[in-house]
C-alpha cells in the first residue's frame, strides 16, 4: 500500500509539475464549454420568413408591416396556404413561417385573444428558439398597445410555436453531454496511454518493471491520478453548464457521478490497452486521436444526430462507448432520468469496461519482450 | 557458488542474432566488465540478466534464481541501471531516491550508509529537478537510485555513456568502493579504458564472446609486439603505414595485370613490412611482420616523404586486443 501510495504521488507531481498537461486538464474543458456555449450564435438579423395570413384585416397586416420593418426579420414569401410552408422551408432561405389564423381582427375584440403559429426550422435549434421568441416579442408589443387604443379589457395574441425537423426541441444545450463525453475519453484514455508510453521511451519503465512493484500496482499507481483528476473535470463542467448557461442537472447528481466514473475507468482500461501496443508517445495519441476521439466526436450523436446517418454508421457507433454514455447523460441531465431508464446502457458500458480491463491486465507485460520470436 | 551464472544465452531480433551462445561466470563480489562497440548486443544481454527479456535459447542463474522462472525473487535482490538516464526528469532529486526507496519497500535512512559517499556530492542539489543535472550528476543519481534497497548483484548498462571524463572516473571509483561491499557488479561500456577498472573483462562483438581474462592477461594476450608511430601529418602517415600492411601488398599485386609496375614496386618495397595499422589517438598501432625492425618502417617513411617520425615500443591495451579478435574473427 505505501508502494502504491508513493507511486501516485510521483504521478500527481509529474502532472503539476508539466503546464501542458495541466492545460489539457483544466484549460480544455473550459475553454470548450465557452467555445461551444457562446459560438452558438445569441442574436439574429435579418432572418428570413414566410408569412400566412389567413385573415388579411388590419390587426395581420399592421403585424405583417412590423415584423418586416423590424431590424430582426426580413419577409421573403408571403404564401397563400399551409402546403406552401414546407416548400418554402426547404429552399433554405427561411428560418420560420408566421401564421396568423381567420378573422384576427374579430377574434381579438370578440373574444380577447388569437393564436398566432410560429412554425420554426427546428434543425437550428437555437436559430429557432430566437426566432420564435423575437416574434413573440413583437406580437406581444402590440397587443400591449392595443389595450389601450381598441378595448379597455387586454387582448391577447398567443403565439403556438411550433418546431418542424426536431419537434422537441432539444436545447442547444446538449453539447454539454457531448463535451463530458469528450473530455472524459481525452483525459482518461488519450493521458493515461501516453502517460505509460511515457514510462516506457524514457526507460524508467524497465526499472519498474524490474522492482518488487507488482504489475497491478503500476498500473493502479499510474492512472489514479486521472480518474481523480477526471471527475473534477467533471465538476467543473456541470457547474460551468449551471453557472455559465443555466444548465441545471434534472435527474439525481449522485447517478450521474456514478455514471461518470463507470466511463472513466472505461477509458482508462482503453488507455492502458493503447499503451501496451504503442512504443511511441505519437503512436499513443495517434491510436487514441484516430481510434477514440474523432469517433466518440463523430458518430456518438454528439454533433450529428445518430437518426441522420446511414445504417451502417449507426451500426459501427453501437461498439463505441461514448454513444452509449451520451444517451446516459442526456437523459439524466436533461430528462432528469433514473437508473431504472438507463440500466441497459449502463450494463453495456460495465461490460466494455470489464472486456478492456482484462484485455488490457493480459496485454500488459512483466518484461520488454519474451524469448526471440 | 557463482554469483552469475549464465550458460549459452542466444537471443536473436527477428532474423538478427543479438545475442549468441554467451556463456560466462561472475564470482562474488567481483566487477565484471562488458567491453564492446554499439550494438554488440550487451544491452540485450544486460536485460536478460535484469529479468527483463526471456532469452530464445540457454539459462541465466543470479544468486542461484533462474532468470525466467524464479523472477520475482530475483527482482528484490537486483539493482538495474539501464543504459538511457531512466530517473524522471521532472521529480527533484530527493523525490527520485524517495521514490525508488519506497517501491522496493525501504527508506533512504535505513540505507544511508550505503550510498553515502555518492549521494554526498548530490545533496547540495536534491532540490533540483533531475533533469537539470549535469551528466555526470544524473549518473550519480541513478546509481544511488539502483543502490538505495541494498542489491546484491548491480547491474549497470553503459553507465558512463555520455559522461564527462573527470566524472566518469569518480563513477568508476565509485564502483570499486561498491565493490568492496560485496556487491557483484556487471557493468558494459564501449570505452576501452574503463576496462582496466574491472577484475575481469569479456570482450564482446556482434552478439559473440570474443575473449574473458583478467585485463593484463586479455593485454597480454596480444600476440606480437606493438610500435606507435607519429607524425605530424597524421593522415598521410596512416596511408603510408596502411600501404606497406601484408593486406594492402596484396590487394595491389592481384588481379591488375600490371606484373611490370608491380615489380617495381616490390622491389622499392621488399616484402610487406608492417602487419597492421590502426589509428590511436595522436599515433598509429603498428605490429611488424617477422624480421622487420623499426628501423626499416622510419627508412620506409623516409622515401615516401614522410621524414622525421619516430616509433617506440608500447604496451597493448585492450583496445589493441580487441581489434585483432575482430580481425581474427572475420
Amino acid at each position: 500500500m505505501k508502494r502504491l501510495m508513493a507511486f501516485i504521488r510521483k504521478e500527481f507531481l509529474h502532472i503539476f509539475r508539466d503546464y501542458r498537461t495541466l492545460i489539457i486538464l483544466f484549460g480544455l474543458p473550459a475553454a470548450q464549454i465557452l467555445i461551444f456555449g457562446y459560438a452558438v450564435r445569441t442574436d439574429i438579423t435579418n432572418a428570413g420568413i414566410a408569412v400566412l395570413d389567413n385573415s388579411r384585416d388590419e390587426v395581420s397586416r399592421d403585424l405583417i408591416l412590423k415584423l418586416d420593418a423590424s431590424e430582426f426579420f426580413d419577409i421573403k414569401y408571403y404564401l397563400n396556404s399551409y402546403d406552401e410552408i414546407d416548400p418554402a422551408f426547404r429552399k433554405g432561405v427561411i428560418k420560420a413561417a408566421v401564421v396568423f389564423p381567420e378573422d384576427m381582427a374579430a377574434r381579438l375584440t370578440r373574444e380577447g385573444n388569437a393564436t398566432v403559429s410560429i412554425i420554426a426550422d427546428g434543425s437550428e435549434a437555437n436559430n429557432a428558439n430566437l426566432v420564435a421568441g423575437y416574434t413573440s416579442a413583437i406580437l406581444n408589443e402590440y397587443s400591449a398597445g392595443m389595450t389601450k387604443a381598441v378595448t379597455s379589457s387586454m387582448p391577447v395574441i398567443n403565439t403556438d410555436v411550433r418546431m418542424f425537423f426536431n419537434p422537441n426541441l432539444e436545447s442547444h444545450f446538449m453539447f454539454v453531454p457531448g463535451v463530458i463525453t469528450l473530455i472524459l475519453i481525452l483525459i482518461s484514455a488519450l493521458m493515461t496511454s501516453v502517460t505509460i508510453v511515457r514510462e516506457k521511451e524514457f526507460g524508467s519503465m524497465e526499472v519498474l518493471l524490474v522492482s518488487p512493484l507488482k504489475p497491478w500496482q503500476i498500473i493502479v499507481g499510474k492512472v489514479t491520478p486521472y480518474f481523480f483528476l477526471s471527475l473534477v473535470d467533471v465538476i467543473v463542467i456541470l457547474l460551468m453548464a449551471w453557472f455559465v448557461f443555466g444548465l441545471p442537472v434534472r435527474g439525481s447528481i449522485a447517478l450521474l457521478i456514478s455514471e461518470c466514473m463507470l466511463y472513466i475507468l472505461l477509458g482508462l482500461s482503453i488507455g492502458t490497452l493503447v499503451s501496451t501496443v504503442a512504443r511511441k508517445m505519437e503512436n499513443a495519441i495517434f491510436i487514441s486521436f484516430l481510434g477514440l476521439m474523432l469517433p466518440s466526436l463523430l458518430l456518438s450523436g454528439f454533433i450529428f444526430p445518430i437518426e441522420n446517418m446511414p445504417k451502417i454508421y449507426d451500426i459501427v457507433s453501437l461498439f463505441l462507448p461514448p454513444r452509449w454514455f451520451v444517451e446516459i447523460i442526456r437523459a439524466i441531465m436533461i430528462k432528469g432520468a433514473g437508473i431504472s431508464y438507463v440500466w441497459k446502457e449502463t450494463l453495456v458500458l460495465v461490460a466494455m469496461t470489464l472486456f478492456f480491463m482484462v484485455l488490457s491486465a493480459r496485454k500488459f507485460k512483466l518484461r520488454l519482450e519474451e524469448g526471440g520470436k | 557458488m557463482a554469483a552469475i551464472e549464465a550458460n549459452n544465452i542466444t537471443h536473436r531480433y527477428g532474423s538478427v542474432t543479438a545475442v549468441d551462445d554467451i556463456s560466462f561466470s561472475v564470482e562474488e563480489g567481483e566487477l565484471f566488465g562488458f567491453i564492446g562497440p554499439d550494438g554488440a548486443g550487451k544491452t540485450t544481454l544486460f536485460r536478460i540478466a535484469a529479468t527483463l527479456i526471456i532469452p530464445a535459447g540457454g539459462r541465466m542463474t543470479l544468486l542461484g534464481l533462474n532468470t525466467v522462472s524464479r523472477y520475482r525473487e530475483l527482482r528484490n535482490h537486483i539493482g538495474y541501471m539501464p543504459g538511457r538516464f531512466s530517473l524522471y526528469q521532472d521529480l527533484t532529486v530527493e523525490e527520485n531516491l524517495n521514490f525508488f526507496a519506497t517501491i522496493f519497500g525501504t527508506t533512504i535512512r535505513q540505507n544511508y550508509h550505503l550510498i553515502e559517499p555518492i549521494y554526498k556530492q548530490l545533496e547540495p542539489f536534491k532540490k533540483r529537478q533531475a533533469g537539470r543535472l549535469s551528466g555526470g550528476m544524473k549518473q550519480k543519481l541513478a546509481l544511488s537510485c539502483a543502490l538505495i534497497h541494498k542489491p546484491e548483484i548491480l547491474i549497470l548498462d553503459e553507465p558512463t555513456t555520455g559522461v564527462d571524463a573527470v566524472s566518469r572516473t569518480e563513477f568508476w571509483e565509485m564502483l570499486t568502493q561498491l565493490k568492496h561491499e560485496g556487491i557483484t557488479i556487471i557493468v558494459s561500456t564501449p570505452y576501452m579504458d574503463e576496462a582496466l577498472r574491472c577484475d575481469r573483462i569479456g570482450l564482446i562483438q556482434s552478439g559473440k564472446l570474443l575473449s574473458i581474462d583478467t585485463p593484463d592477461m586479455v593485454r597480454r594476450s596480444y600476440s606480437r609486439k606493438l610500435f606507435a608511430v607519429t607524425h605530424p601529418d597524421k593522415y598521410r602517415l596512416l596511408l603510408a603505414l596502411r600501404s606497406m600492411t601484408a593486406g594492402s601488398l596484396q590487394a595491389g599485386t592481384s588481379g591488375t595485370g600490371r606484373e611490370a609496375a608491380t615489380e617495381s614496386h616490390t622491389a622499392a618495397m621488399p616484402g610487406p613490412l608492417a602487419g597492421s595499422a590502426e589509428p590511436f589517438g595522436d599515433s598509429v598501432h603498428l605490429t611488424l611482420m617477422e624480421g622487420a625492425v623499426p628501423d626499416d618502417i622510419i627508412r620506409a617513411l623516409e622515401r615516401a616523404g614522410l621524414a622525421g617520425a619516430a616509433i617506440k615500443e608500447i604496451i597493448p591495451g585492450v583496445e589493441d586486443v580487441f581489434l585483432e579478435l575482430m580481425k581474427n574473427g572475420d
